[in-house]
Order: structure tokens, then sequence, then C-alpha cells
């Protein structure tokens, strides 16, 4: 199974991003095998959409759960549409989200939990 | 001859400016190109009516026909479109209009159907025309395109910038043979000044500045201008006058018509200079 974190760098120590859409990186990680690999999100300066963009990014790389801050309406859509799975209120680095994960303490949501364009604010 | 009045820093006076040089100039016409928020009517007399209506060219999916290859998706600069495995999504609101999509898609599957995003109204002797954007449509640049069409190359047309240095104030100076930059001598003037410059050398047509409300603030302005050979065209004094004509609609040149000079002579200056 592959987890997707929005992450501030490219490493599992590095401290998870809490924007979706605008986050520096994805981290897609294995938790049964441990490993993982860091993959850049092209649309973090994207002009507008970027959340729709970004699902479309880690549904091509075979996602199935999300783990991040927040997701504004329109990338739940597009998260939905793919099947993903969406569990936010990451803070921390990513191992310790991917330990909480496994441990069955983060939300799903299965609802948009921010308005349109709140990665944009900062 | 087509002269864009614009601003960075918005409440700078690009109305004032804007309203009072075409009514100071015989049969000149003023488009107020601030499709958001037109307000050069409230100098002119007469009412509004509607002229036309603006639409852009909206996609329509049929999925029968769609094979879900993603290269609409991949060719939007917008993101408006996002190809999930065999699932398509279409967000309305990102959407441009620009119709690349339709072009891109091999097998067809996309069709356009008009979409409604504002009007153009004109006043009975049509020396004003304006837009309006509907309300919750996020842009207005196809209505500014319809409004600059409607300008005759023979005569004078002045036109009204949104503020700003984005896509809407770049839309309305493009295109004019001179661009006039309104500020006022404040810090704020200034900083917003220094913005519009930088757009429009960019954009590489002649300008130059009137400073409005002169004897507020300092000379920081008038020493930019200096130092950048950027011609000072105006100055507009704070005049309480002015402020009371303007607060009940009457424009400076009617209310006080010795400005009406100093709006000629900034015309004649604009002339020589293109």
């Amino acid at each position: 199974m592959k987890i997707a974190v929005t992450s501030k760098g490219k490493e599992l120590t590095s401290e998870t991003d809490p924007r979706f859409g605008r986050c520096r990186f994805f981290l897609i990680v294995d938790p049964e095998t441990g490993e993982f690999q860091a993959v850049e999100n092209d649309s973090s300066m994207a002009m507008g959409g970027a959340g729709p963009q970004a699902s479309q990014t880690i549904s091509r790389l075979g996602v199935e759960v999300l783990i991040t801050g927040n997701v504004g309406p329109n990338a739940f859509q597009a998260l939905k549409a793919s099947g993903i799975k969406v569990f936010i209120g990451a803070t921390g680095t990513v191992e310790e989200m991917i330990e909480k994960y496994g441990r069955g303490e983060l939300e799903e949501i299965n609802d948009p939990s921010v308005a349109s364009h709140s990665g944009m604010r900062q | 001859m087509k002269i864009t009045v614009a601003s960075g820093k918005g409440g700078t006076g690009k109305t004032t400016i804007a309203t009072n040089l075409a009514l100071s100039l015989e049969g000149s016409h003023l488009i107020d190109c601030d499709v958001e928020g037109p307000n050069s009517h409230l100098f002119f007399k007469g009412p509004m009516k509607k002229l036309k209506d603006v639409s852009i060219p909206a996609p329509e999916f049929d999925l029968e026909k769609c094979t879900y290859c993603g290269k609409c998706s991949d060719f939007c600069q917008y993101n408006a479109i996002s190809v999930i495995g065999e699932k398509l999504l279409f967000f309305k609101e990102l959407c441009h209009g620009c119709g690349g999509c339709r072009i891109i898609c091999p097998v067809d599957a996309i069709t356009e159907t008009d979409h409604h995003i504002g009007i153009i109204e004109n006043n009975n002797d049509r020396s004003l025309f304006h837009g309006r954007l509907d309300i919750g449509e996020p842009f207005g640049v196809p209505i500014i395109r319809e409004l600059k069409g409607l300008a005759d190359d023979e005569e004078i047309t002045i036109f009204d910038s949104p503020p700003g240095t984005a896509c809407p104030a770049v839309e309305s100076m493009r295109d004019a043979d001179f661009c006039i930059l309104v500020t006022e001598p404040t810090p704020f003037g200034l900083h917003d000044l220094k913005l519009s410059v930088n757009v429009i050398r960019e954009i590489g047509i002649p300008f130059g500045v009137v400073v409005n409300r002169d004897g507020i603030g300092d000379d920081r302005v008038e020493r930019f201008c200096v130092e950048e050979e950027i011609p000072l065209l105006a100055k507009i004094p704070n005049d309480l006058e002015i402020a009371q004509a303007y607060s009940r609609g009457i424009p400076m040149v009617e209310a006080l018509p010795r400005y009406r000079e100093l709006f000629r002579a900034m015309y004649d200056r604009i002339r020589g200079m293109i």
C-alpha cells in the first residue's frame, strides 16, 4: 500500500506540510516495507487548481491514502474520484504521522476540511 | 489615439483623471475598463443602457466519446480539468474559456456552449462605455477585450483601467498609444507607482505620471520621476473645491472650468510624445 504524506522536505524526518495542493513534496511511503520516495509537487506554484492537479499527481503514483493538514473542496472532489482516503491533522514529522496512522489515531474525513484557496494564505 | 489611465494603487484618482480628460476633449470617448466596479458613469449624464452580452466558451464533455486520455487536462494551464482513471472532473470557476481543450481532444468529445460572464453598456450619446462582470464570475479580461474592440482608431478614446498590475490592468494598458499613471505623493502611492512603471516598461508603450492631490505627503514621487526620466504630465492640487464637486458627482472641469486648460495642455503634451 502507498501512503502520501505532504512534506516540507525529502526525508522521513522532514516536517509535514499542512497544505495539500501547495505542499513542497509528497513523501510516498510503504508502511509495510518502510520504503519511501520523495516526489516534488509540480502544482505548488500553480496559478489555480493546485488541489485537483495534486490529486491527479498522487493518483497516478498509485497512492491509496493521503495524510495532510487540510483539504479544500476542489481537491476533495478529485481525491474522492480517485478513491483516495483522506486523513487530516498532520503535524510534526512524516514518520510520526505514519506511526499515528498505523495506530489508528488520525481522523479520516468525508468532506472538505477548509475553504478554497486556504493553502495560498500560508 | 488611445490613452489608458492606470495606477498601481487604488483610489489615487484614475477615474477623476480619465473622466475629466475625456470631458475636456470634444468628441472623445471614455471606456471604463474596471468591469468589477465601473464608476465613471457617475460623472456622465444620462442612464447607461445595455449594448451587448459578453460570453466565453465553456466546454461540455461527451463521456460516451471520451477515452480519458487526459490530454485536455494536461493542456489546461488553469487546471480546470482533472482526469483520474475513468473519471473526468471539470471545475467551471477555474476555466478561462480559451477553447484549447476542444482543439486538443483527439476524439472530438468536447463541444462548447456560451457561458454568460457580463454585459457592456453605453450612455445615450455614446461618449461613455463600460462593462459589468456578472456576480460570481472570476475573470473580467474577456469583457475588457470586447470593450477595447469598440474603440475607433480615428477618434480619441480614453480607457479607465482597473487598479493594480494584474491581468485586467495589463489588458487595459496593452495596445494603448500612451499610458497615464496616476499616483498620489505618499509612500504608498510611490511604492505602487514603481510596480506600475515596471509593468508599463515591459509592455513597452510611452507613459507619463500625473500626481493627484498634490500638496499632501512629500516630494519623493517627483524625485523618482526625475531620477527615472519619466515625464511629469500634471499635478492636480489637493483642492477642497474639487472634492466638494466630486462628492456631488460633478466633474472638476465642469464645476471649476479653470482646470479644463490643464487637461487640454496635458493632452497636447501627450500627443507630442507619441
